[in-house]
């Protein structure tokens, strides 16, 4: 089965992100007042062929462990979905 | 005899000239070795430079990590061969897993080139055992993310095991907030791994080493090195 993977890493909450303060620092200088805790992260999607979800998941996990993330500045979360759309060739017509 | 230092160069490196030219200056046999190699044999010490390895990708050193070069060097620095990580060099081998902790961006997201004062905080490694403890190194930073951070169970270990080389410091040697440049935790500079032939620093030693180009303080760092590979 083909999955369609979308990963979210942060940096973790109790670490501080300088990214976040600079954009929340600059938002009310153009006119967007009462944004807060400001924070940034990366998303990154991809496809992947697994037996099942399990299997899906399961290194989907590994792969944030080993190097999307690192675990001991960033938290990641992840969703799975069955990808619908036919790959490049593989269509019908 | 003769002793062959080894400085890994990966795409993005930019530092390895530096590095080169420092060991040679200081006599040592120094040679390039591509990330893609997969051993380190004949070599006495490896150096891995500073730059953005992989184009800082993902994160800085994240990709590099896990190049091929890097197995060799885990198990160069398992069989206890002294290993030098400069900034780049510095974050690839936390990412690597052979010194704990990651490098954040800078507080206050300046990047930062100036040259800084460091405190040579413990004596007890190959690559500050000819120097003084407590003595003031003034070596060049040139980085955007030195930020080094590890949560308060590493810190301790690191302060109880006395495994922190090098911490950011004024002209009277003491660790303030003003003579920190990135916001690094507890003013550290550079830390050494659980055998000390790991070091990893932010500073960049190479570059205060030819008193024609800047200093001469990095090789204090590099002679104490070397002295201990002469047998």
């Amino acid at each position: 089965m083909r999955f369609r993977v979308s990963v979210n890493v942060m940096p973790r909450s109790e670490i501080s992100d300088p990214q976040g303060q600079a954009v929340e620092r600059t938002l009310p200088g153009i006119g967007f007042q009462a944004f807060t805790r400001v924070r940034i992260g990366k998303r990154i999607n991809f496809l992947l062929e697994a037996a099942d979800k399990s299997a899906a998941e399961a290194a989907v996990s590994s792969a944030c462990e080993r190097l999307l993330a690192n675990p001991v500045i960033e938290e990641f979360e992840f969703e799975i979905s069955p990808d619908e759309e036919p790959a490049p060739g593989e269509g019908s017509g | 005899m003769t002793i062959r230092v080894g400085v890994v160069v990966f795409p993005g490196s930019n530092c390895e000239q530096d590095a080169l030219h420092a060991l040679r200056f200081l006599r040592a046999q120094t040679e390039y070795v591509w990330h893609q190699e997969t051993g380190l044999s004949g070599f006495d010490a490896v150096i891995l430079p500073g730059g953005f390895a992989y184009g800082d990708y993902l994160r800085t050193g994240a990709m590099a990590a896990h190049s091929p070069v890097m197995k060799a060097v885990k198990e160069f620095a398992a069989e206890g061969g002294p290993v030098i990580g400069i900034c780049n060099g510095f974050q690839i081998l936390c990412e690597a897993g052979l010194l704990p902790g990651a490098l954040r961006r800078n507080t206050g997201l300046k990047f930062r080139c100036m040259p800084v004062r460091v405190r040579v905080e413990t004596v007890d490694s190959p690559f500050t055992h000819g120097t003084w403890p407590g003595e003031i190194l003034t070596i060049p930073i040139n980085h955007f993310e030195g930020n080094y951070y590890c949560d308060a169970e590493c810190l301790a270990e690191l302060d109880i095991e006395r495994r922190v080389a090098f911490r950011y410091c004024d002209e009277e040697g003491e660790a303030t907030d003003a003579s920190n440049p990135n916001g690094a935790a507890a003013n550290i500079a550079g830390i050494l791994s659980a055998k000390r032939n790991v070091l990893g620093l932010m500073p960049h030693p190479e570059r205060a080493v030819d008193p024609d180009v800047g200093g001469t303080d990095g090789q204090l760092i590099f002679v104490s090195m070397l002295s201990t590979l002469v047998t």
